[in-house]
């Protein structure tokens, strides 16, 4: 089975968790920038978590897909429609004929994951299927999706089926069928205030008294040049007690740095292995979701919380998660 | 041996990660500590671990919190790494293990080396030379495929960033940063004074390993002319 783009969208690429193990050569991590929503695209269709999906970014491509196939969408609402009609995300979807699925105006958030059963059959690069753009190898040759791209689906798995067959169960005769049972990923974000919950990091002793304050009790906006390898942030500028001197050592996803010029960056998935600037605070990384999904010119705010707390957090996700894992089994049995 | 005062410290700095610290300078003898300790990582990767990330001091390793079966994965990982490092031997001495990159200098490939020679004060022949005769350690590699950060390189020839970044800088280009010197080996924006080009790839996706460089190796340039660079470019 097979995937065609009508159109690519802006900037719609394939991606997993990501390529681990390589950064000591300079390959960075890459993968999915919203991992969660991209774990429940692929749980809820009866993919493994890591399985390849299309990161979809603010404008939509236009695919056809073939009759059999069985997907899910989550992450931002980009306002998808099958052959016309408006299909939930969160709900598997399985079609009783070959269809076109175009996304529309991006309602909320700004990243959608498009994830179909089997997963998409393309070579493993360094053991992952995501794009690296700039060094252009991963994904679908090395780039975004472009018009008459075809994609090759991989093979389903058993619990895809088991999925495939309750649905067939429902004998509807449109030419979709959409699942009674849904798996809840929307966060309520206000554009205009999102919480972002961080801890120290290890420079955060080094800021100046006053940015500290103001890290933590001003807004803060999302600057129009933030892109996949981070989010660069605009408001009160952070100022340092003295100036360091740094060497270059590790990054990750979520640290925040500021450069000379006092504007905080969130490095995310396509971070560089390594940096120079100072890193003041690191987001938690159940709060990752949230930023990912913010468009230029929203508004995030800074919380303050510990690392303890913060794993803590990250348990609990991954407490839910099985939850959800093990709620699927129950509806395959 | 005089010993560094600096303890090896470990901290936690993210709900998946831990730093071990070598030192706070880049020096040769702390790079060589970084390299002592992957190098055992990659024969003994604890349970759990995800990767590791090695710098010029220090040195991440990721792992998954959950392969740890405790509340606090962190202490467990902890008491792993601090276990290895009492066991490891950072006494041992490398093998030198040279890798020689051609380079062809100045004219189109290398638009800055005039600036270079004119802001040191001595001609663009001596640039060459100067470049072409020191030995650089490969402290690490980061930053894109196979960028190796190399140290040792003559103040003779040092020349500050561009004040305004090249929004695209040609895969080989060779360029010089204040005191570093490197080889871009993707095409990427960038700020380094480009004094040459490499027809030699430094990361190849079907090579084993991938990376031309590796940290503790000990890169040497030395020059070619623009007809060697074709028929070498040709090779590939």
């Amino acid at each position: 089975m097979s995937i065609s783009v009508l159109s690519p969208g802006l900037l719609t690429t394939i991606q997993d968790f990501g390529r681990n193990g390589y950064q000591k050569y300079g390959v960075i991590v890459s993968g999915a920038m919203d991992t969660y929503a991209m774990r429940l695209s692929n749980i809820m269709i009866g993919n493994e978590e890591n399985e390849s999906v299309l990161e979809i970014t603010l404008l939509g491509p236009t695919l056809k897909l073939e009759k059999g196939t069985l997907f899910s969408i989550t992450g931002g609402d980009l306002s998808p429609t099958i052959n016309g009609k408006n299909i939930p995300r969160g709900k598997p979807v399985y079609l009783n004929k070959d269809c076109i699925l175009k996304f529309g105006s991006c309602k909320t958030g700004c990243r959608s994951y498009f994830a179909v059963a089997g997963g998409f059959d393309v070579p493993n690069v360094m053991e992952s299927k995501s794009t690296y753009l700039r060094a252009e190898f991963g994904g679908f040759n090395g780039r975004a999706l472009q018009k008459n791209d075809i994609l090759s689906i991989g093979v389903k798995s058993s619990k895809s089926a088991k999925i495939i067959k309750k649905l067939e169960d429902i004998k509807e005769k449109s030419d979709f069928i959409v699942s009674s049972w849904y798996m809840r990923n929307f966060m309520r974000q206000n554009p205009e205030n999102t919480i972002i919950r961080v801890f120290e990091d290890r420079q955060f002793h080094n800021v100046s008294e006053e940015s500290i304050n103001k890290f933590f009790s001003s807004k803060f906006n999302v600057d129009t040049r933030s892109d996949r390898m981070g989010y660069r942030l605009a408001g009160e500028k952070i100022e340092f007690k003295e100036k360091l001197e740094m060497i270059s050592e590790e990054v990750s996803v979520g640290t925040i740095q500021i450069p000379p010029d006092g504007n905080p960056i969130i490095l995310l998935a396509d971070r560089q292995t390594a940096g120079g600037y100072p890193k003041i605070a690191h987001v938690a990384s159940v709060d990752i979701q949230k930023i990912v999904q913010l468009k230029p010119n929203d508004k995030i705010t800074f919380k303050k919380i510990t690392l303890k707390e913060a794993e803590r957090l990250y348990f609990q996700r991954e407490k839910d998660i099985l939850k959800l894992k093990k709620s699927i089994n129950i509806i395959t049995i | 041996m005089e010993k560094s005062k600096f303890k090896t410290e470990i901290s936690q700095i993210s709900e998946t990660s831990a730093l071990i610290e070598f030192g706070k300078e880049i020096s040769e003898d702390i790079n060589k500590k970084v390299r002592t300790f992957c190098a055992y990582l990659d024969e003994h990767p604890f349970y759990g671990m995800v990767e590791y990330v090695p710098a010029f001091a220090s040195v991440s390793a990721v792992y998954n919190p959950l392969k740890m079966n405790s509340e606090s994965p962190y202490e467990v990982v902890k008491s792993i790494l601090e276990d290895m490092l009492s066991k490891l031997d950072f006494s041992s001495v490398d093998e030198e293990h040279i890798v020689e990159i051609p380079v062809c200098y100045g004219g189109e490939f290398g638009p800055d080396i005039e600036h270079v020679a004119e802001i040191n004060n001595i001609t663009v022949d001596e640039v060459i030379k100067i470049h072409s005769e020191g030995k650089y350690l490969v402290y690490m590699i980061g930053f894109s495929p196979g960028f190796p950060y190399i140290g040792g390189m003559s103040e003779k020839i040092a020349a500050p960033r561009r004040e305004s970044p090249r929004i695209v800088i040609p895969a080989g280009s060779v360029g010089i940063a204040g005191m570093q010197t490197g080889v871009y080996p993707i095409e990427t924006p960038g700020g380094w004074q480009l004094i040459g080009r490499t027809p030699t790839k430094m990361f190849n996706l079907d090579g084993n390993p991938q990376s031309l460089l590796k940290s503790g190796d000990i890169a040497k340039f030395y020059p070619i002319s623009y007809e060697e660079y074709l028929e070498l470019e040709e090779e590939k």
